[in-house]
Order: C-alpha cells, then structure tokens, then sequence
C-alpha cells in the first residue's frame, strides 16, 4: 500500500518537473516547481525523516517560491520564444 | 549524430545509477545486509541516548558531532546574505515606495495581523524544542522568516529595522562561536559539551544543545527576513 502511495507521488513530482520546463508561463512554472518540494516533504515524511520534511517544506515551498515570484514581478512574466533558430543551432555545432 | 550519442551516454550512466538504487532498495531501513559489521549509527543512536540524554538523533548529531559543519554552514548562509545586501544595496527605495501589483485587501491584511503571531509563536517552538522534536534552528528561522514575509505583502508600509536585524544577527553568531569556545577552554575540543546533560526528554537536556540551536534560530530567522526584505523592496526599472 504504502508502494503504491509513494510510485504516485514520484510520478507527481516527474509530471510537475515536465511542467515546470515545459511551459511558457514563467508563474505556473514556478507553481510546478513548488508542487515538486511540497510532493517531496510528504515523501520523505513517509520515509520517515520529519527533519528533512519540515526543511524541505519551509525552504523549498514557502521561501524559493516567494523569492522567485518577486523576480518574477520585476523582470519578465513570459518566457520568450527563441528568435533565430539558425543561431542556436550553429552554436550546437 | 550528436543527438544519438548524448541519449547513448544518458541511458548508459542511468542503467547504471538505477541498478545501484536497485540493490539499495527505496526506503530501507538499513543499508547494510551483513549483520556482522556494526553500522556506524548505531554507535550514534547509543551515544545520543546515554551518554548526550537527546531524544532527537538528528539534532544531536548536526549541533554536538558534527557541530564544527554547523558554524560553516551558517558562515556560508551569513556571507550569501551580505553578498545579495551588497549587490542591491544601492537601489534599494526608501520605504513606502515598494511596488506592488495590487494592494492588499482587508481579509488579507487583518488575516496576516492574526496569523503573525502564531507564525512566530511556532517557529520559536520548532528550535526551542529542537532536541525533543523534529526540527530545529534552521527549519524555525525559516518559520519565522515566512512570518515576517506574510507581514511584508500584506502592509505596504510595514518596514524591519535593519540596525536590529544587524544585531540580533552578530548577537546569535558570537553566541554561538562563544560557547564553542567554552567547550574548548572546558573540554578540550571547540564545541564540546561542557554543561550538565539532564534527564532524558526534558526540556532542559542535552547540554549546550539548545543554546547553540537558539542562537542558529535567532541568526537564521534576521537573514532570511532581511533577504526577503531587500528583495522585496528592490524595483524593476522597467516596471512599477
């Protein structure tokens, strides 16, 4: 049972993470990468490290996210398109 | 081509990586499969319990064993905080002048006037009671620090003195490498226990650990509230 709990919020967090770097919206992408330290505190609550938990919990939902919505406000909200595709290519070579 | 191999080489270190968690297994107990060798926490768990009288293993072993790591840590905490200070020091605005999105309606700001305290009152009970619970002077300072930040968003005008942060701040790190130096000129090592242990589950109990885990609260909880402060009040040039 508790295999079952703990396969679903690792698959949780690995479609929070696809999330987060898939979307344009920076704000929603740093949302996702909340849900990932939330789903991570139940976890290792479940793997029995509460120390851990409330770290995580109190660092990685609360602050990261509040820091990185500021940054949000004060710099750009959508992520932009890449203009020249040809660029980014002949630099990969 | 370059595509093909850096999937090959992915796919090569991942069989590999999840072969050793494999061997491991997810959320064992205990690593060691040959009962003969005695594991090293053990002789932690011992310790702990008879000889320190803490009933959190992990406190114990942060702030007493490995307690010289704990000074480096909040060493690296207070110089990325003075680093941050330093780069928006110039352009931060006088208070008052803040930006905002929008303005924070009257459930928002009598909700944070009534959760503050509690707030606090929590992240203070988090590191005072570090060695009994889970947690401790790093999880409490960040309790507290969302606290203030709560009282930042709601009030436009809401400002923390940075002169008492500064002090409360420098007052923790010199408690803190203080008793360290006590332990040295009493036991012979920096930061080792020189107080009575107590009795097992008391709030008074396990010696200079709930000084030390005090003092980290303290010093954690001034430079997060005064990162969140400086970050907040830095505006976009663009923007605002």
């Amino acid at each position: 049972m508790a295999f079952i709990l703990i396969a679903v919020l690792l698959l949780l967090m690995i479609a929070a993470a696809i999330y987060a770097v898939v979307q344009k919206d920076l704000l929603y992408a740093v949302i996702a990468t909340g849900i990932i330290s939330l789903v991570l505190s139940i976890l290792f609550y479940l793997l029995q490290a509460p120390d851990v938990a409330l770290t995580e919990a109190a660092i990685g939902v609360a602050l990261t996210t509040i820091i990185f919505v500021i940054t949000i406000r004060n710099t750009e909200r959508m992520e932009d398109e890449p203009q020249n595709d040809n660029n980014i290519k002949s630099e990969v070579k | 081509m370059k595509k093909i191999l850096v999937i090959l080489l992915l796919a090569v270190v991942g069989f590999y990586i999840a072969g050793t968690f494999f061997d491991i297994g997810f959320g064992n107990s205990h690593f060691v499969k040959n009962d003969a060798i005695k594991p090293v926490k053990d002789t932690y768990l011992q310790q702990t319990v008879q000889e320190l009288k803490v009933s959190n293993t992990v406190t114990s072993i942060v702030v007493n064993f490995r307690g010289f790591d704990t000074l480096g840590e909040v060493t690296v905490l207070f110089l990325s905080v003075t680093a941050l200070g330093s780069i928006l020091y110039k352009k931060r605005h006088h208070v008052g002048e803040r930006s905002v999105l929008f303005s924070a309606s009257s459930i928002v700001t009598s909700g944070s006037k009534l959760l503050f305290p509690a707030i606090v009152l929590l992240g203070t009970y988090v590191f005072i009671h570090g060695h009994l619970s889970p947690g401790g002077g790093f999880q409490g300072g960040v309790i507290i620090a969302t606290g203030f930040l709560l009282m930042l968003l709601a009030y436009e005008n809401y400002s923390v003195s940075h002169t008492s942060l500064a002090i409360v701040e420098s007052l923790a790190g010199v408690t803190f490498a203080g008793v360290g130096l006590l332990g040295y000129m009493n036991g012979g090592t920096f930061l080792q226990n020189f107080l009575p242990a107590g009795t097992l589950n008391d709030l008074f109990s396990g010696g200079v650990i709930p000084i030390i885990y005090i003092a980290v609260g303290f010093k954690v909880a001034a430079e997060l509230t005064g990162v969140i402060y400086t970050v907040l009040n830095e505006k976009g040039e663009n923007h605002g």
